[in-house]
């Protein structure tokens, strides 16, 4: 008996032994002098990365993310490719863990050579695999409406600046006369951050801001938080809460009574398919801020939601971060043509001297060199009984991109 | 006058969905002392019942009420083939149990992942229960506005309990299953069929979790991931209750609700998070067999 529990600690210590060597290669090899990421562009593919939440909490959103990247890079490949490469995506799976995607983007950067990394959603892991891309000087391309006050010159910003979607949001509930808002938010960086925006911008345009409110992610108790609103009498309640807390906040609010018409609800969440998964019944009338909605007019965005449906389903929606993401690898394919190269520096050096745009879903997009992001609209839009979201307001043309509200007075101090 | 009132009222109403919740577990893990990490799960089979039956038979109208026994006997089954397979084998090793069940719950996200795909799904609520009542109107114009579906599941939690006790203390199963828990060895010996009962016993409380599922739906999301937001808070009524006592359940779930309640009003979310626990944390260190404790006479 003795003798095989023996053996038995001594293969586990083994196993562990390995364990602990292997993990000490990978850490060598990371830690390594890193003169910028290498491109392999030596077959007649070319290789970019695909960072999604295929598991986890996120994947709710992640996945129709990656699903849309695949398509555009389907239809890339379909008209040629890049440079006369086809485009071979590696998918890796952030597993809603921001540790794992900081890992996975290594391992996509120094062992797969992938030329650019197209994903990431929560704040959280973009600003994990931040370091990593500016280490190795890697690209990557970040598809989703995000808090601003950042710009890293190695991460392209697909998705909205605060004042290509909050700020319109604000100019939006000011222009209907709703003068008292109600905040509430999840508790993390994105809702705490604009919600400071918020706050600078309601003290400078006459609004007020009579509550304020965090739930910790994933909270689905809201009772208490729909009563103080209630109380509260305001005249709209700006929402940024994430992910599950959102159904049992409107889930709340209509059995509370409260109605679209009596206190509206701005959200810059919810999206086409935030919508699917909450419930119409609940959300009817409420209103959302994006750059884009499945029902946005134009030929390229009917191209885009036919192709869309006809690879992943009739019932399948298309929404703003996903758009955003299916515009991102367009822009990269422009920039990398303009360069003629896929070399980082040179990609870069193509976007920073302008003229990269793209016929978009959302209409044109031009990428703004300095500062990497994109001239996007901004859209107000009401929510149909139908579940799609039709727009009821736009800001005419591109806002420039201002990811640190430069060029707003009441903003400074901010960051 | 109005807040506080509408304020106790959320406090009994975030109670009676805590009890709902840890109600099937207070018999599993309170009788039994099965760690049932895959608890969560069994109350998402019960609200993925109510999805699948409002796409199949019924409309929204009666969904709610036909789910309920299918529910039940979903979640039931699914406990079943659980004790069977797996947890009968470990009923002397209940870090084993807590292993095991948790890969279980992870392996029925999964499944309901594959089968419903990973967004959340959505069902319709009875037009009676997306109303509310309006109880009355204080001159200063803020009303008390009670939710239906708060009424709802507070009517349920409180019926579930009343069902739950009767077949406890009148029926001939309750009678054996409150013998093997006081006394598993002098049941057995006295003919009772242990194992027989634990299953039962099991069925019962997975059941409750099925029915705990049904009317979820109401308030919050449906999705894969339900189940894990909801465990933590039905294992702490459980433990802060006593263990194999169905009192301490009811009363710690209220307590609970209330002081959740209360404490939120004045702070925030988070804040009420942390003190409930803190508060939790102070009465275990007091009173650390829970509320109320089981007196047996057994040496174990």
């Amino acid at each position: 008996m003795y003798r095989v529990r023996g053996r038995r600690i001594l293969a586990c210590a083994a196993i562990l032994a390995t364990a602990v060597t292997l993990a000490a290669c990978g850490n060598k090899t990371s830690q390594g002098p890193s003169s910028g990421a290498v491109i392999d562009t030596s077959g007649p593919t070319i290789k970019v990365g695909l960072l999604n939440s295929l598991s986890g909490t996120m994947a709710i959103s992640e996945v129709t993310v990656r699903d849309s990247l695949k398509l555009a890079i389907e239809e890339i490949n379909n008209s040629g490719g890049v440079l006369g490469k086809k485009i071979d995506p590696i998918s890796e799976d952030g597993a809603s863990d921001w540790p794992t995607f900081a890992e996975k983007s290594e391992k996509l950067i120094s062992q797969d050579h992938v030329a650019a990394v197209f994903g990431c959603w929560t704040s959280a892991s973009r600003k994990a695999v931040k370091p990593v891309f500016e280490k190795d000087k890697s690209l990557l391309f970040y598809p989703v409406q995000y808090e601003g006050l950042e710009q890293s010159p190695y991460i392209f910003y697909t998705g909205a600046t605060t004042n290509q979607q909050i700020v319109p949001g604000l100019d939006y509930l000011k222009s209907q006369g709703k003068t008292s808002i109600y905040l509430v938010g999840s508790d993390y960086v994105f809702p705490r951050t604009a919600n400071k925006i918020i706050k600078a911008y309601a003290a400078a345009n006459g609004m007020k801001v009579v509550g304020e409110d965090y739930a910790p992610l994933g909270s689905t108790e809201f009772s208490t938080i729909v009563n103080k609103v209630a109380a509260s009498k305001a005249d709209a309640v700006f929402n940024t809460l994430n992910g599950d807390s959102n159904v049992a906040f409107f889930k709340e609010y209509k059995s509370a009574g409260l109605t679209a018409e009596k206190m509206p609800v701005v959200s810059v969440s919810i999206a086409e398919e935030e919508v699917k998964s909450i419930g119409t019944q609940y959300l009817a009338g409420q209103y959302t801020a994006w750059n884009y909605y499945q029902t946005t007019p134009g030929a390229a965005n009917d191209k885009f939601v036919k192709a869309y449906k006809a690879k992943y389903g009739a019932d399948k929606p298309t929404s703003d971060p996903m758009e955003a993401a299916y515009v991102s690898v367009y822009l990269w394919k422009a920039m990398v043509e303009k360069a003629g190269s896929f070399e980082v520096e040179k990609v870069k050096a193509a976007a920073k001297t302008g003229g990269i745009t793209f016929d978009a879903p959302e209409g044109l997009v031009t990428v703004d060199g300095d500062t990497q992001h994109v001239y996007k609209t901004a859209r107000i839009g009401k929510i149909g009984a139908d579940g799609l979201i039709t727009e009821v307001w736009n800001s005419g043309s591109p806002i420039k991109p201002d990811p640190y509200l430069k060029g707003y007075s009441w903003a400074t101090g901010l960051s | 006058m109005t807040l506080v009132l509408s304020q106790l009222f959320i406090g009994s109403s975030i109670g009676a969905v805590l009890l709902l919740i840890a109600l099937g577990l207070s018999l599993t893990f309170g009788q039994m002392n099965v760690i049932n990490m895959a608890h969560g799960e069994l109350i998402m089979a019960g609200a993925y019942t109510v999805y699948v039956l409002q796409k199949t038979i019924t409309g929204a109208g009666a969904s709610l009420l036909v789910a309920l026994p299918v529910a039940f006997l979903v979640s039931g089954g699914m406990g079943v083939v659980l004790e069977f397979l797996l947890i009968r084998r470990l009923y002397a090793r209940p870090l084993d149990t807590l292993l095991v069940t948790w890969g279980v719950s992870l392996m029925l996200q999964q499944l309901a992942r594959d089968i419903f795909g990973a967004p959340n799904v959505q069902t319709r609520a009875p037009d009676l229960l997306t109303g509310n009542v309006k109880i009355f109107s204080s001159a200063s114009g803020s009303d008390l506005v009670v939710a239906n579906s708060r009424l709802f599941i507070l009517a349920l939690a409180l019926l579930a309990v009343a069902a739950l006790t009767l077949v406890l203390r009148l029926t001939a199963l309750g009678r054996r299953i409150r013998a093997v828990v006081q006394n598993r060895d002098l049941a057995a010996v006295s003919g009772i069929p242990t194992s027989r009962v634990d299953r039962l016993t099991f069925f019962i409380g997975s059941g409750l979790a099925g029915i705990a599922g049904v009317p979820l739906t109401l308030v919050g999301p449906i999705g894969p991931t339900m189940g894990t937001n909801i465990i933590v808070d039905a294992f702490l009524v459980v433990v802060v209750g006593g263990i194999g006592h169905l009192k301490g359940t009811v009363i710690v779930a209220f307590a609970l609700g209330m002081l959740q309640s209360i404490v939120e009003y004045s702070t925030t979310l988070s804040v009420a998070k942390v003190l409930v626990f803190l508060a939790i944390v102070a009465f275990l260190q007091w009173r650390p067999q829970g509320l109320f404790t089981l007196r047996t006479r057994s040496l174990a």
